[in-house]
């Protein structure tokens, strides 16, 4: 397929001689304006690629962080059609950022999917990370993404073996993130040494990227991880950061912006050390 | 109603190898489960195949259970109702009060085969929960039961005898707390903890082989149905009737029934205040296709592709999706799917009771209430058989509080 801002993000990072970070963010959390320019200030505060996280009712492979921006989302009335509102402005300011949506499948369905990755890529989407669609449903999603011209972004986790991992690259594109424990996000302990030997056989069987998350909280665990990875995906602590700057309401502050872009910073130096 | 007698083919022979049931069921999960799933899958059919699994289930079932379950003449409900022979299939008399019994023996038997140590479960009514703590407590297993905060509260009976046997209750409190919320907390405990962890889903839904295995496992109510019906009566029943919460007790009556076309069937949904308002369970009569747990179903959902909250009186039914069995059975218009509200099944309830001496659960009080419906129209030579999937001694106090008040809220 075509080249998509993805592709050209991480070889630039390579070329740079750092670990992109990857960071995610929930939409419309805490409320769309705020959302939207947490979303615009990311990539100046050091995020190359961008995950946007389409709040479903049901997230079942979320922790509580992201299982409550979620909620701070649906509460203010978000939809996707806002979802994809935020990244067409986001796209009127900057063309080169990849943007790539995250979420569950059936506000996909419902919505049809070939019609979904049509309008995501005319409004400005790079890719695709869908949680619960495995390359066992390919035909549903991951193709006619591809055939749209979005990166269908694959999730490999400690339970895929040597044996399926290729069943999970087949399709893949932009890059491979490896999910670096058995659990849901914003939890578990990350053990830098099993996730390099981990990284490294992904990388015996594709030449794509690889980006690691789940459990990603400091910069000293994005420097860890980036030694081995080419990307270091961050949300909960973005997603946390976003809870605590909210007032006794639950309204943003002038706060919030920076709270997040703050964290952004020293998770970014990480990045930049990682292959120093 | 599509006259079941000119369907061109079975349609009993679902699901196909990639778990569908023509466009519903699937393995819709996280790529942490999926090498799981498939194991699963692999143990079940090997299962399956295996003598000697069926052997200990069937001693189990006599001995342990109490099965077979009788098929029981409602002789002063049927005269009440002055129309069709109604008989009950006493599911309530299992061990445990339910038919959740049947479909947890077989999967303890799976996970002790697969060589799991630690035992999930979600629960709603509270039934399926009391079904697996009684198993992990007769197999030696740890267990663990999401229940839905609301539902503990209703349900206070059942979280007590849960912790009785052994089982530790997690309250949910993420939602509205009620079962599609413990289902997505079990599913987080399930992918955090893939290597020693069996998760026993309490009904037919969820990815595949659950649905076809749950429903396998529950198809000895169907089995034993046909056979007593034919000891009694010398013929097959005209209709059929089981509630649906996620479709269990239902999909087992009626699988072994499909292929025989002049056996009617219909399954009863919550349809809690009513289908004109928002406050109902009936995802097949209200709902549209969507992807949830697992499985591509009927889901309550609004246009955005949210997950909608449903409201039933019974907690076991309170669940926004149903196996994608009835989904596709409703599609083919082989089986008939109607509702019945929280005052319906209320009025079933009471008059069970009265007619009967038989206290049933608020969940198959709605199958009761489409009997009440349906028996005076029929001739009194027809015959309908009704799944009493469960006992009502856990709805004492729900029953209780809404009586009380006189009337239901509205
Ligand atoms: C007695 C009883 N009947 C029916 C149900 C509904 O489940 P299913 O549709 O899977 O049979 C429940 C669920 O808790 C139950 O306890």
């Amino acid at each position: 397929m075509e080249k998509t801002r993805i592709d050209t993000r991480f070889a630039a990072c390579k070329a740079e001689n750092r670990a992109a970070l990857v960071g995610f963010i929930t939409a419309g959390d805490p409320d769309l304006d705020t959302s939207l320019e947490i979303f615009k200030a990311l990539p100046k505060a050091g995020v190359d690629v961008i995950e946007l996280g389409m709040p479903f009712s049901d997230p079942m492979a979320e922790g509580v962080p992201i299982q409550l921006a979620t909620q701070r989302a649906l509460a203010g009335g978000h939809t996707m059609a806002k979802t994809f509102d935020m990244v067409r402005a986001f796209r009127k300011e900057d063309n080169e950022t990849p943007i790539i949506l995250m979420g569950y499948y059936n506000p996909i369905y419902v919505r049809d999917p070939k019609a979904f990755v049509k309008d995501a890529k005319e409004a400005g989407v790079d890719g695709m990370i869908v949680v619960d669609v495995p390359p066992e449903h390919d035909d549903e999603l991951c193709i006619p993404a591809r055939e749209a011209g979005v990166n269908f972004i694959r999730l490999a986790t400690p339970t895929t073996d040597e044996k399926r991992l290729p069943k999970v690259l087949e399709n893949t594109s932009g890059f491979v993130y490896y999910v670096s424990v058995t659990g849901i996000t914003g939890t578990g302990a990350l053990d830098a040494d099993k996730v390099a030997i981990a990284v490294k056989s992904i990388k015996d069987h594709t030449d794509l990227p690889v980006a690691v998350g789940f459990g990603v909280k400091t910069p000293e665990q994005a420097e860890a991880i980036g030694r081995n990875a080419d990307g270091v995906v961050v949300g909960s602590v973005l997603v946390n950061a976003i809870k605590d700057s909210l007032d006794a309401d639950g309204k943003a502050t002038d706060k919030t912006v920076s709270a997040v872009t703050d964290i952004v910073k020293g998770l970014a130096d990480g990045c930049k050390r990682a292959k120093a | 109603m599509t006259d079941p007698t000119t369907l061109p083919n079975s349609v009993s022979q679902g699901p196909d190898d990639r778990g569908f049931f023509g466009i519903y069921g699937g393995r819709f999960v996280s790529e942490t489960l999926m090498p799981l799933i498939l194991d699963l899958d692999k143990a079940y059919r090997e299962a399956k195949e295996d003598p000697e699994f069926h052997k200990e289930l069937a001693k189990l079932h006599k001995d342990y259970v109490g099965r077979q379950s009788p098929l029981y003449f409602a002789e002063r409900l049927t005269e009440h109702l002055g129309g069709a022979k109604i008989y009950l299939k006493r599911e309530e008399l299992n061990h445990t009060g339910s038919h959740k019994i049947n479909n947890c023996l077989g999967q303890i038997l799976l996970a002790k085969r697969m060589g799991k140590t630690r035992i999930i479960a979600e629960t709603g009514a509270g039934q399926h929960g009391v079904a697996t703590a009684t198993v992990c407590a007769r197999f030696g297993f740890p267990c663990e039961v999401y229940m839905g905060a609301t539902d503990v509260e209703r349900q206070a009976p059942n979280v007590f005898r849960m912790n009785l046997l052994g089982g530790v209750v997690h309250p949910v409190t993420a939602g509205a707390g009620t079962l599609k919320d413990a289902m997505n907390e079990a599913l987080r405990d399930w992918v955090t903890n893939v290597a020693d962890t069996y998760y026993i889903i309490g009904t037919a839904a969820g990815p595949h082989p659950y649905p076809a295995m749950v429903r396998d496992f529950q198809s000895i109510i169907g089995q034993e149905t046909k056979e007593q019906m034919l000891a009694a009566e010398g013929r097959l029943p005209d209709m059929l009737c089981a509630c649906l919460g996620g479709g269990s007790n239902a999909i087992g009556l009626f699988h072994p029934f499909l292929d025989d076309k002049d056996v009617q069937i219909v399954g009863v949904e919550a349809a809690g205040y009513g289908l004109d308002t928002d406050e109902h369970c009936a995802s097949l009569n209200a709902g549209k296709p969507g992807v949830l747990h697992g499985n591509r179903t009927y889901l309550l959902q609004d246009d955005d592709g949210q997950i909608l909250e449903g409201h039933s009186i019974s907690a076991g039914l309170d669940y926004p999706g149903i196996g994608p069995e009835h989904s596709f059975l409703r599609d083919s218009g082989r089986v008939e799917y109607v509702s019945a509200t929280d005052t319906e099944a209320l009025e079933a309830f009471q008059l069970l009771c009265q007619t009967e001496g038989i206290i049933p659960a608020l969940e198959s009080s709605h199958a009761i209430a489409e009997v009440i419906k349906r028996a005076p129209t029929m001739d009194k030579d027809q015959i309908i058989v009704v799944n009493l999937s469960g006992r009502g001694d856990k709805d004492v106090n729900t029953v209780s509080k809404f009586l009380g008040k006189g009337s239901l809220a509205e």
